[in-house]
Protein backbone atom coordinates (compact mmCIF):
# COMPACT_ATOMS: atom_id res chain seq x y z
CA UNK A 1 0.00 0.00 0.00
CA UNK A 2 1.11 3.29 -0.88
CA UNK A 3 -0.28 6.29 0.89
CA UNK A 4 -0.29 10.28 -0.03
CA UNK A 5 -0.36 12.37 3.17
CA UNK A 6 -1.94 15.83 2.08
CA UNK A 7 0.28 16.80 -0.93
CA UNK A 8 1.13 20.15 -2.04
CA UNK A 9 3.74 20.67 -4.40
CA UNK A 10 4.48 24.82 -5.88
CA UNK A 11 7.27 25.29 -8.82
CA UNK A 12 7.68 29.06 -8.35
CA UNK A 13 4.68 30.77 -7.31
CA UNK A 14 2.36 28.34 -9.27
CA UNK A 15 0.75 25.13 -6.69
CA UNK A 16 0.61 22.32 -8.78
CA UNK A 17 -0.84 19.71 -6.25
CA UNK A 18 -2.80 21.59 -3.51
CA UNK A 19 -3.32 19.26 -0.71
CA UNK A 20 -3.40 15.58 -2.22
CA UNK A 21 -5.02 12.62 0.09
CA UNK A 22 -5.06 9.30 -1.62
CA UNK A 23 -4.33 5.42 -0.66
CA UNK A 24 -3.13 3.26 -3.02
CA UNK A 25 -3.94 -0.01 -2.71
CA UNK A 26 -1.89 -3.17 -2.36
CA UNK A 27 -2.16 -5.54 -5.04
CA UNK A 28 -4.40 -3.84 -7.40
CA UNK A 29 -4.45 -1.48 -10.68
CA UNK A 30 -4.49 2.10 -9.29
CA UNK A 31 -5.11 4.34 -11.47
CA UNK A 32 -4.66 8.60 -11.06
CA UNK A 33 -6.62 10.41 -13.61
CA UNK A 34 -7.18 13.94 -15.26
CA UNK A 35 -6.90 16.31 -17.62
CA UNK A 36 -3.52 17.30 -18.90
CA UNK A 37 -1.67 19.98 -16.20
CA UNK A 38 -3.94 18.34 -13.25
CA UNK A 39 -0.77 16.94 -11.67
CA UNK A 40 -0.85 13.29 -12.41
CA UNK A 41 2.92 13.27 -13.44
CA UNK A 42 3.93 15.50 -10.79
CA UNK A 43 2.59 13.56 -8.03
CA UNK A 44 3.61 9.97 -9.58
CA UNK A 45 6.82 11.56 -9.32
CA UNK A 46 6.52 12.54 -5.80
CA UNK A 47 5.38 9.15 -5.11
CA UNK A 48 8.20 7.51 -7.06
CA UNK A 49 11.07 10.15 -4.84
CA UNK A 50 11.67 11.96 -8.29
CA UNK A 51 10.10 14.84 -6.66
CA UNK A 52 10.04 16.23 -3.11
CA UNK A 53 6.40 17.61 -1.72
CA UNK A 54 6.78 21.50 -0.69
CA UNK A 55 4.26 19.56 1.88
CA UNK A 56 2.81 16.46 2.87
CA UNK A 57 4.50 12.58 3.43
CA UNK A 58 4.55 9.80 1.08
CA UNK A 59 3.80 6.41 2.95
CA UNK A 60 5.04 2.89 1.65
CA UNK A 61 3.35 0.41 4.05
CA UNK A 62 4.73 2.18 7.17
CA UNK A 63 7.93 3.33 5.87
CA UNK A 64 7.78 7.44 5.81
CA UNK A 65 9.28 8.20 2.30
CA UNK A 66 10.59 11.47 3.00
CA UNK A 67 12.68 10.35 6.59
CA UNK A 68 14.44 7.19 4.87
CA UNK A 69 18.45 7.85 4.63
CA UNK A 70 19.28 8.06 0.56
CA UNK A 71 20.89 4.41 1.57
CA UNK A 72 17.18 3.27 2.83
CA UNK A 73 15.93 5.05 -0.72
CA UNK A 74 17.97 3.03 -2.90
CA UNK A 75 17.04 -0.53 -1.37
CA UNK A 76 13.07 0.83 -1.63
CA UNK A 77 13.82 1.39 -5.19
CA UNK A 78 14.83 -2.17 -5.34
CA UNK A 79 11.39 -2.91 -4.88
CA UNK A 80 10.40 -0.19 -7.32
CA UNK A 81 9.82 -0.20 -11.22
CA UNK A 82 8.82 2.16 -13.56
CA UNK A 83 7.60 2.65 -16.62
CA UNK A 84 8.53 6.23 -18.26
CA UNK A 85 6.60 7.80 -20.72
CA UNK A 86 9.22 8.22 -23.45
CA UNK A 87 10.60 4.11 -22.49
CA UNK A 88 13.63 6.07 -21.58
CA UNK A 89 15.34 2.85 -22.81
CA UNK A 90 19.00 3.74 -23.31
CA UNK A 91 19.73 4.10 -27.12
CA UNK A 92 23.29 2.50 -26.79
CA UNK A 93 22.12 -0.41 -25.63
CA UNK A 94 20.32 -2.92 -27.01
CA UNK A 95 17.26 -4.56 -25.62
CA UNK A 96 18.81 -7.56 -24.09
CA UNK A 97 21.44 -5.14 -22.46
CA UNK A 98 18.24 -2.73 -21.34
CA UNK A 99 16.84 -5.59 -19.58
CA UNK A 100 20.06 -6.77 -18.03
CA UNK A 101 20.91 -3.53 -16.56
CA UNK A 102 19.23 -3.63 -13.14
CA UNK A 103 20.42 -7.34 -12.65
CA UNK A 104 24.01 -6.04 -13.47
CA UNK A 105 24.29 -3.37 -11.78
CA UNK A 106 22.40 -4.83 -8.65
CA UNK A 107 22.50 -8.89 -8.22
CA UNK A 108 25.03 -11.23 -8.61
CA UNK A 109 23.98 -13.67 -10.75
CA UNK A 110 25.42 -15.44 -13.18
CA UNK A 111 25.40 -14.55 -17.24
CA UNK A 112 23.15 -17.75 -17.56
CA UNK A 113 20.70 -16.75 -15.66
CA UNK A 114 20.68 -13.23 -16.19
CA UNK A 115 20.08 -14.26 -19.98
CA UNK A 116 17.35 -16.53 -18.92
CA UNK A 117 15.57 -14.25 -17.32
CA UNK A 118 15.82 -11.57 -19.89
CA UNK A 119 14.40 -14.12 -21.76
CA UNK A 120 11.35 -14.44 -19.36
CA UNK A 121 10.23 -11.04 -19.15
CA UNK A 122 10.72 -10.37 -22.86
CA UNK A 123 8.20 -13.74 -23.02
CA UNK A 124 6.26 -12.35 -20.51
CA UNK A 125 5.85 -9.07 -22.59
CA UNK A 126 5.26 -11.17 -25.81
CA UNK A 127 8.47 -9.64 -27.15
CA UNK A 128 10.69 -12.86 -27.89
CA UNK A 129 13.69 -12.80 -30.23
CA UNK A 130 14.35 -9.04 -30.70
CA UNK A 131 17.41 -9.25 -27.52
CA UNK A 132 19.86 -7.72 -29.73
CA UNK A 133 18.16 -4.92 -31.25
CA UNK A 134 18.55 -1.24 -30.40
CA UNK A 135 15.39 0.52 -28.89
CA UNK A 136 15.78 2.57 -32.33
CA UNK A 137 14.64 -0.45 -34.27
CA UNK A 138 11.52 -1.58 -32.83
CA UNK A 139 8.05 0.57 -32.67
CA UNK A 140 6.87 2.65 -30.03
CA UNK A 141 4.52 0.05 -29.01
CA UNK A 142 7.62 -2.63 -28.66
CA UNK A 143 9.22 0.31 -26.69
CA UNK A 144 6.59 0.40 -24.07
CA UNK A 145 6.83 -3.78 -23.57
CA UNK A 146 10.48 -3.84 -23.52
CA UNK A 147 9.90 -0.84 -20.92
CA UNK A 148 7.55 -2.97 -19.32
CA UNK A 149 9.66 -6.32 -19.67
CA UNK A 150 12.88 -3.71 -17.96
CA UNK A 151 10.66 -2.39 -14.83
CA UNK A 152 9.46 -6.14 -13.86
CA UNK A 153 12.91 -8.08 -14.24
CA UNK A 154 13.99 -7.61 -10.55
CA UNK A 155 10.15 -8.55 -9.60
CA UNK A 156 9.20 -5.36 -7.75
CA UNK A 157 6.48 -5.01 -5.34
CA UNK A 158 5.68 -1.46 -6.96
CA UNK A 159 5.27 -0.93 -10.81
CA UNK A 160 4.51 3.00 -11.63
CA UNK A 161 3.43 3.48 -15.45
CA UNK A 162 3.71 7.25 -17.01
CA UNK A 163 1.06 7.29 -19.29
CA UNK A 164 1.80 3.90 -21.11
CA UNK A 165 -0.93 4.71 -23.64
CA UNK A 166 0.24 7.76 -24.81
CA UNK A 167 1.47 7.60 -28.97
CA UNK A 168 -0.07 4.54 -29.27
CA UNK A 169 -3.21 3.13 -31.27
CA UNK A 170 -5.87 2.39 -29.84
CA UNK A 171 -5.35 -1.26 -30.40
CA UNK A 172 -2.28 -1.09 -28.89
CA UNK A 173 -2.97 0.92 -25.86
CA UNK A 174 -5.50 -1.91 -24.99
CA UNK A 175 -2.93 -4.53 -25.17
CA UNK A 176 -1.02 -2.70 -23.20
CA UNK A 177 -3.44 -2.26 -20.41
CA UNK A 178 -4.08 -5.60 -20.33
CA UNK A 179 -0.63 -6.83 -20.03
CA UNK A 180 0.33 -4.60 -17.18
CA UNK A 181 -3.01 -5.55 -15.65
CA UNK A 182 -1.80 -9.37 -15.75
CA UNK A 183 1.09 -8.66 -14.15
CA UNK A 184 0.39 -6.60 -11.61
CA UNK A 185 -2.56 -10.06 -11.04
CA UNK A 186 0.07 -12.52 -11.52
CA UNK A 187 2.82 -10.78 -9.55
CA UNK A 188 0.97 -9.56 -6.66
CA UNK A 189 2.46 -6.02 -6.96
CA UNK A 190 1.11 -2.69 -6.69
CA UNK A 191 0.78 -1.13 -9.84
CA UNK A 192 0.14 2.83 -10.24
CA UNK A 193 -0.35 4.57 -13.81
CA UNK A 194 -0.86 7.95 -14.82
CA UNK A 195 -3.26 8.65 -17.62
CA UNK A 196 -5.64 10.26 -19.42
CA UNK A 197 -7.29 7.42 -21.55
CA UNK A 198 -10.83 6.68 -21.54
CA UNK A 199 -10.20 3.04 -22.15
CA UNK A 200 -7.81 2.40 -19.25
CA UNK A 201 -10.24 3.56 -16.99
CA UNK A 202 -13.39 1.37 -17.91
CA UNK A 203 -10.53 -1.77 -18.26
CA UNK A 204 -8.35 -1.95 -15.22
CA UNK A 205 -9.08 0.60 -12.59
CA UNK A 206 -9.57 -0.90 -9.94
CA UNK A 207 -8.61 2.27 -7.32
CA UNK A 208 -9.19 5.47 -9.46
CA UNK A 209 -8.15 8.97 -8.64
CA UNK A 210 -9.13 11.67 -10.18
CA UNK A 211 -6.87 15.32 -9.80
CA UNK A 212 -8.35 18.09 -10.99
CA UNK A 213 -6.93 21.44 -10.65
CA UNK A 214 -4.04 19.81 -8.34
CA UNK A 215 -6.85 18.22 -5.87
CA UNK A 216 -8.18 15.34 -5.40
CA UNK A 217 -12.02 15.35 -6.87
CA UNK A 218 -12.98 11.90 -7.07
CA UNK A 219 -11.73 8.51 -6.03
CA UNK A 220 -13.78 4.95 -6.99
CA UNK A 221 -13.62 2.05 -9.55
CA UNK A 222 -14.26 0.98 -12.62
CA UNK A 223 -17.50 -0.03 -12.01
CA UNK A 224 -18.72 3.53 -9.82
CA UNK A 225 -17.49 5.82 -12.64
CA UNK A 226 -20.88 5.83 -14.76
CA UNK A 227 -22.57 6.04 -11.61
CA UNK A 228 -20.95 8.80 -10.46
CA UNK A 229 -22.86 12.45 -9.84
CA UNK A 230 -19.21 13.81 -9.82
CA UNK A 231 -19.33 16.92 -12.50
CA UNK A 232 -15.71 16.98 -12.78
CA UNK A 233 -15.23 12.93 -13.36
CA UNK A 234 -18.41 13.38 -16.15
CA UNK A 235 -16.50 16.65 -17.93
CA UNK A 236 -12.87 14.49 -17.71
CA UNK A 237 -14.91 11.25 -18.91
CA UNK A 238 -17.58 12.59 -21.45
CA UNK A 239 -14.97 15.54 -23.02
CA UNK A 240 -14.82 13.59 -26.19
CA UNK A 241 -18.09 15.66 -28.38
CA UNK A 242 -19.04 11.89 -29.80
CA UNK A 243 -19.83 10.80 -25.85
CA UNK A 244 -21.58 13.79 -24.89
CA UNK A 245 -24.09 13.39 -27.59
CA UNK A 246 -24.08 10.12 -26.75
CA UNK A 247 -24.83 10.76 -23.01
CA UNK A 248 -27.58 13.46 -24.01
CA UNK A 249 -29.12 10.82 -25.54
CA UNK A 250 -29.11 8.20 -23.35
CA UNK A 251 -27.81 9.21 -20.03
CA UNK A 252 -24.96 8.77 -18.82
CA UNK A 253 -25.96 5.70 -16.13
CA UNK A 254 -27.63 3.81 -18.97
CA UNK A 255 -24.31 3.78 -20.91
CA UNK B 1 26.22 35.22 -14.82
CA UNK B 2 25.79 37.25 -11.36
CA UNK B 3 27.46 36.62 -8.48
CA UNK B 4 24.96 35.36 -6.34
CA UNK B 5 23.77 32.44 -9.13
CA UNK B 6 27.62 32.02 -9.33
CA UNK B 7 27.47 31.50 -5.79
CA UNK B 8 24.91 29.33 -5.96
CA UNK B 9 25.81 27.07 -8.74
CA UNK B 10 29.87 27.03 -6.62
CA UNK B 11 28.08 25.81 -3.78
CA UNK B 12 25.63 22.99 -5.41
CA UNK B 13 28.60 22.04 -7.09
CA UNK B 14 31.06 21.28 -4.21
CA UNK B 15 27.51 19.45 -2.44
CA UNK B 16 27.00 17.47 -5.45
CA UNK B 17 31.03 16.34 -5.16
CA UNK B 18 29.42 14.21 -2.01
CA UNK B 19 27.30 12.11 -4.08
CA UNK B 20 30.16 11.50 -6.63
CA UNK B 21 32.54 10.17 -4.53
CA UNK B 22 30.79 7.39 -2.95
CA UNK B 23 31.38 3.40 -3.16
CA UNK B 24 30.05 1.77 -6.51
CA UNK B 25 27.09 -0.35 -6.24
CA UNK B 26 29.05 -3.47 -8.54
CA UNK B 27 32.54 -2.71 -9.46
CA UNK B 28 31.83 -4.70 -12.77
CA UNK B 29 29.42 -1.92 -13.82
CA UNK B 30 31.83 1.02 -13.19
CA UNK B 31 35.41 -0.47 -14.52
CA UNK B 32 33.29 -1.40 -17.69
CA UNK B 33 32.19 2.40 -17.99
CA UNK B 34 35.64 3.06 -16.85
CA UNK B 35 37.27 1.26 -19.72
CA UNK B 36 34.44 2.82 -22.37
CA UNK B 37 35.22 6.38 -21.40
CA UNK B 38 39.08 5.79 -21.34
CA UNK B 39 38.91 4.39 -24.71
CA UNK B 40 36.81 7.48 -25.78
CA UNK B 41 38.73 10.13 -23.63
CA UNK B 42 42.16 8.57 -24.66
CA UNK B 43 42.21 6.77 -28.50
CA UNK B 44 39.04 9.30 -29.27
CA UNK B 45 41.34 12.52 -28.73
CA UNK B 46 44.81 10.96 -30.03
CA UNK B 47 44.25 12.20 -33.64
CA UNK B 48 43.45 16.17 -32.46
CA UNK B 49 46.08 16.10 -30.05
CA UNK B 50 49.20 14.53 -32.54
CA UNK B 51 47.69 17.40 -35.02
CA UNK B 52 47.72 20.09 -32.83
CA UNK B 53 51.19 19.41 -31.22
CA UNK B 54 52.69 18.79 -34.14
CA UNK B 55 51.69 22.38 -35.57
CA UNK B 56 52.10 23.92 -31.69
CA UNK B 57 56.03 22.54 -31.53
CA UNK B 58 56.47 23.78 -35.31
CA UNK B 59 55.12 27.29 -34.75
CA UNK B 60 56.88 27.93 -31.52
CA UNK B 61 60.76 26.51 -33.37
CA UNK B 62 59.41 29.10 -36.24
CA UNK B 63 58.41 32.06 -33.90
CA UNK B 64 61.32 31.42 -31.91
CA UNK B 65 63.72 31.32 -34.68
CA UNK B 66 62.56 34.96 -36.30
CA UNK B 67 62.81 36.80 -32.70
CA UNK B 68 66.37 35.53 -31.82
CA UNK B 69 67.83 35.77 -35.25
CA UNK B 70 70.61 38.36 -35.46
CA UNK B 71 70.96 38.54 -31.93
CA UNK B 72 74.26 36.76 -30.03
CA UNK B 73 71.92 33.67 -28.82
CA UNK B 74 73.28 30.32 -29.75
CA UNK B 75 70.70 28.24 -32.09
CA UNK B 76 70.62 25.00 -29.72
CA UNK B 77 68.80 27.10 -27.54
CA UNK B 78 65.77 27.06 -29.45
CA UNK B 79 65.48 23.09 -29.05
CA UNK B 80 65.68 23.64 -25.03
CA UNK B 81 62.74 26.73 -25.22
CA UNK B 82 60.79 24.56 -27.51
CA UNK B 83 60.90 21.39 -24.71
CA UNK B 84 60.51 23.67 -21.54
CA UNK B 85 57.34 25.50 -23.50
CA UNK B 86 55.58 22.33 -24.78
CA UNK B 87 56.22 20.72 -21.16
CA UNK B 88 55.22 23.21 -18.91
CA UNK B 89 52.97 25.33 -20.79
CA UNK B 90 52.11 24.50 -24.63
CA UNK B 91 51.10 20.48 -23.90
CA UNK B 92 49.21 20.50 -20.85
CA UNK B 93 47.50 24.00 -21.25
CA UNK B 94 46.63 24.21 -24.78
CA UNK B 95 45.94 20.55 -25.07
CA UNK B 96 43.24 20.43 -22.25
CA UNK B 97 41.68 23.63 -23.46
CA UNK B 98 41.39 21.51 -26.93
CA UNK B 99 40.00 18.68 -25.06
CA UNK B 100 37.48 20.72 -22.74
CA UNK B 101 36.25 21.97 -26.40
CA UNK B 102 35.86 17.57 -27.31
CA UNK B 103 35.18 15.43 -24.63
CA UNK B 104 34.18 18.59 -22.31
CA UNK B 105 31.16 19.43 -24.68
CA UNK B 106 31.24 15.67 -25.56
CA UNK B 107 29.86 15.30 -21.75
CA UNK B 108 27.52 17.58 -21.30
CA UNK B 109 25.86 16.59 -24.26
CA UNK B 110 26.05 12.80 -22.98
CA UNK B 111 24.35 13.31 -19.98
CA UNK B 112 22.03 16.51 -20.36
CA UNK B 113 20.51 13.93 -23.27
CA UNK B 114 20.32 11.00 -20.78
CA UNK B 115 18.44 14.12 -18.30
CA UNK B 116 16.31 15.05 -20.87
CA UNK B 117 15.61 11.57 -21.93
CA UNK B 118 14.66 10.33 -18.49
CA UNK B 119 17.11 7.92 -18.43
CA UNK B 120 19.07 9.64 -15.47
CA UNK B 121 15.68 9.11 -13.79
CA UNK B 122 14.90 5.53 -14.70
CA UNK B 123 18.74 4.59 -13.37
CA UNK B 124 17.41 7.01 -10.03
CA UNK B 125 14.13 4.83 -9.54
CA UNK B 126 16.54 1.73 -9.99
CA UNK B 127 18.25 2.79 -7.13
CA UNK B 128 21.51 3.96 -9.07
CA UNK B 129 23.68 6.47 -7.55
CA UNK B 130 23.65 8.59 -11.06
CA UNK B 131 26.07 11.09 -9.86
CA UNK B 132 28.54 8.33 -9.15
CA UNK B 133 28.13 6.60 -12.16
CA UNK B 134 27.49 8.80 -14.24
CA UNK B 135 29.87 11.11 -13.50
CA UNK B 136 32.78 9.45 -11.42
CA UNK B 137 33.69 6.95 -14.21
CA UNK B 138 34.64 10.22 -16.43
CA UNK B 139 36.47 11.87 -13.96
CA UNK B 140 38.93 8.77 -13.53
CA UNK B 141 38.98 7.93 -16.95
CA UNK B 142 40.52 11.70 -17.84
CA UNK B 143 42.64 11.32 -14.50
CA UNK B 144 44.45 8.49 -15.93
CA UNK B 145 44.28 9.41 -19.94
CA UNK B 146 44.95 13.03 -20.04
CA UNK B 147 48.19 13.37 -18.31
CA UNK B 148 49.00 10.31 -20.98
CA UNK B 149 48.12 12.65 -23.95
CA UNK B 150 49.78 15.69 -22.40
CA UNK B 151 53.05 13.72 -22.36
CA UNK B 152 52.24 12.44 -26.24
CA UNK B 153 51.85 16.11 -27.05
CA UNK B 154 55.12 17.37 -25.13
CA UNK B 155 56.50 14.33 -27.24
CA UNK B 156 54.80 15.28 -30.87
CA UNK B 157 55.58 19.01 -29.98
CA UNK B 158 58.95 18.43 -29.41
CA UNK B 159 59.02 16.64 -32.90
CA UNK B 160 57.24 18.71 -34.58
CA UNK B 161 59.24 21.29 -33.54
CA UNK B 162 62.39 19.10 -35.25
CA UNK B 163 60.69 18.75 -38.50
CA UNK B 164 59.51 22.81 -38.78
CA UNK B 165 63.64 23.72 -38.46
CA UNK B 166 66.30 21.04 -39.51
CA UNK B 167 64.47 19.48 -42.89
CA UNK B 168 64.02 23.51 -43.86
CA UNK B 169 67.75 24.15 -42.86
CA UNK B 170 66.66 26.62 -39.81
CA UNK B 171 69.52 24.73 -38.29
CA UNK B 172 71.15 21.75 -37.58
CA UNK B 173 70.29 18.10 -36.10
CA UNK B 174 73.05 18.69 -33.23
CA UNK B 175 71.65 22.64 -32.31
CA UNK B 176 68.59 21.02 -32.22
CA UNK B 177 69.03 17.94 -29.86
CA UNK B 178 71.97 19.86 -28.00
CA UNK B 179 69.03 22.28 -27.24
CA UNK B 180 66.60 19.83 -25.80
CA UNK B 181 69.55 18.28 -23.47
CA UNK B 182 70.41 21.48 -22.48
CA UNK B 183 69.46 22.79 -18.33
CA UNK B 184 66.89 19.59 -17.99
CA UNK B 185 64.93 20.08 -14.50
CA UNK B 186 62.79 16.85 -13.97
CA UNK B 187 60.68 19.62 -12.07
CA UNK B 188 59.33 20.35 -14.73
CA UNK B 189 57.61 16.93 -15.85
CA UNK B 190 56.03 17.11 -12.24
CA UNK B 191 54.34 20.63 -13.14
CA UNK B 192 53.08 18.87 -16.37
CA UNK B 193 51.58 15.82 -15.07
CA UNK B 194 50.03 18.27 -12.11
CA UNK B 195 48.63 20.86 -14.68
CA UNK B 196 47.47 17.77 -16.87
CA UNK B 197 45.73 15.73 -13.73
CA UNK B 198 43.93 19.03 -12.26
CA UNK B 199 42.67 20.26 -15.92
CA UNK B 200 41.86 16.70 -16.15
CA UNK B 201 39.41 17.02 -13.16
CA UNK B 202 38.29 20.44 -14.16
CA UNK B 203 37.05 19.73 -17.70
CA UNK B 204 35.29 16.57 -16.55
CA UNK B 205 33.44 17.52 -13.68
CA UNK B 206 32.68 20.65 -14.89
CA UNK B 207 31.09 19.69 -17.86
CA UNK B 208 29.67 16.33 -16.15
CA UNK B 209 27.50 18.99 -13.80
CA UNK B 210 26.52 21.11 -16.35
CA UNK B 211 24.85 18.32 -18.28
CA UNK B 212 23.99 16.77 -15.15
CA UNK B 213 21.51 19.39 -13.95
CA UNK B 214 20.15 20.46 -17.66
CA UNK B 215 16.51 21.42 -17.85
CA UNK B 216 14.67 22.32 -20.69
CA UNK B 217 15.30 21.43 -24.49
CA UNK B 218 17.42 21.26 -27.18
CA UNK B 219 18.43 24.85 -27.05
CA UNK B 220 19.19 24.76 -23.25
CA UNK B 221 21.16 21.63 -23.74
CA UNK B 222 23.28 23.66 -26.14
CA UNK B 223 23.49 26.34 -23.76
CA UNK B 224 24.79 23.76 -21.33
CA UNK B 225 27.42 22.35 -24.02
CA UNK B 226 28.42 25.86 -24.53
CA UNK B 227 28.80 26.67 -20.68
CA UNK B 228 30.79 23.38 -20.17
CA UNK B 229 33.02 24.34 -22.64
CA UNK B 230 33.61 28.04 -21.46
CA UNK B 231 33.79 27.58 -17.68
CA UNK B 232 36.06 24.53 -18.31
CA UNK B 233 38.38 26.60 -20.39
CA UNK B 234 38.55 29.85 -17.73
CA UNK B 235 39.11 27.62 -14.76
CA UNK B 236 41.97 26.00 -16.55
CA UNK B 237 43.58 29.07 -17.14
CA UNK B 238 42.69 30.42 -13.97
CA UNK B 239 44.37 27.05 -12.10
CA UNK B 240 47.13 27.37 -14.86
CA UNK B 241 47.99 30.39 -13.42
CA UNK B 242 48.06 29.19 -9.33
CA UNK B 243 49.79 26.51 -10.26
CA UNK B 244 52.46 28.34 -11.91
CA UNK B 245 52.71 30.99 -8.90
CA UNK B 246 52.72 27.60 -6.85
CA UNK B 247 55.40 25.40 -8.51
CA UNK B 248 57.41 28.11 -10.21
Amino acid sequence: MIRAENIRKSFGDQEVLKGVDFTFEAGKTNLIIGRSGAGKTVLLKILVGLFAPTEGRVWYNDRDFSSLSKQQVRELRMEVGMLFQGNALFDSMTIEENIRFPMDMFTKMSMLKKQIRVDEVLERVSMEGINNKFPSEISGGMQKRVGIARSIVLNPKYLFCDEPNSGLDPKTSITIDELISNITDDNNITTIINTHDMNSVMEIGENICLLHQGKLAWQGNKDQVLQSDSEELHNFIFASPFLQKLVDRVGAKNI
Amino acid sequence: MNPLSLLFHFGKFVDWQRQIYRRPENFRMYYKELVRQMFDIGLGSLPIIFLISIFLGAVTVTQFYYQMDGQFIPTSFIGYIVRDMMIIELSPTFSCIILAGKVGSNMAAEIGGMRQKEHIDAMDIMGVNTSAYLVMPKVLAALMMIPLLVTVSAFIGIAGGYLASVPVGLFTHNDYITGLRLFFEPHNIFIMFVKAATFAIILTSVSCYQGYFVKGGSIELGEASTRAVVYSIILILVADYIIALILT
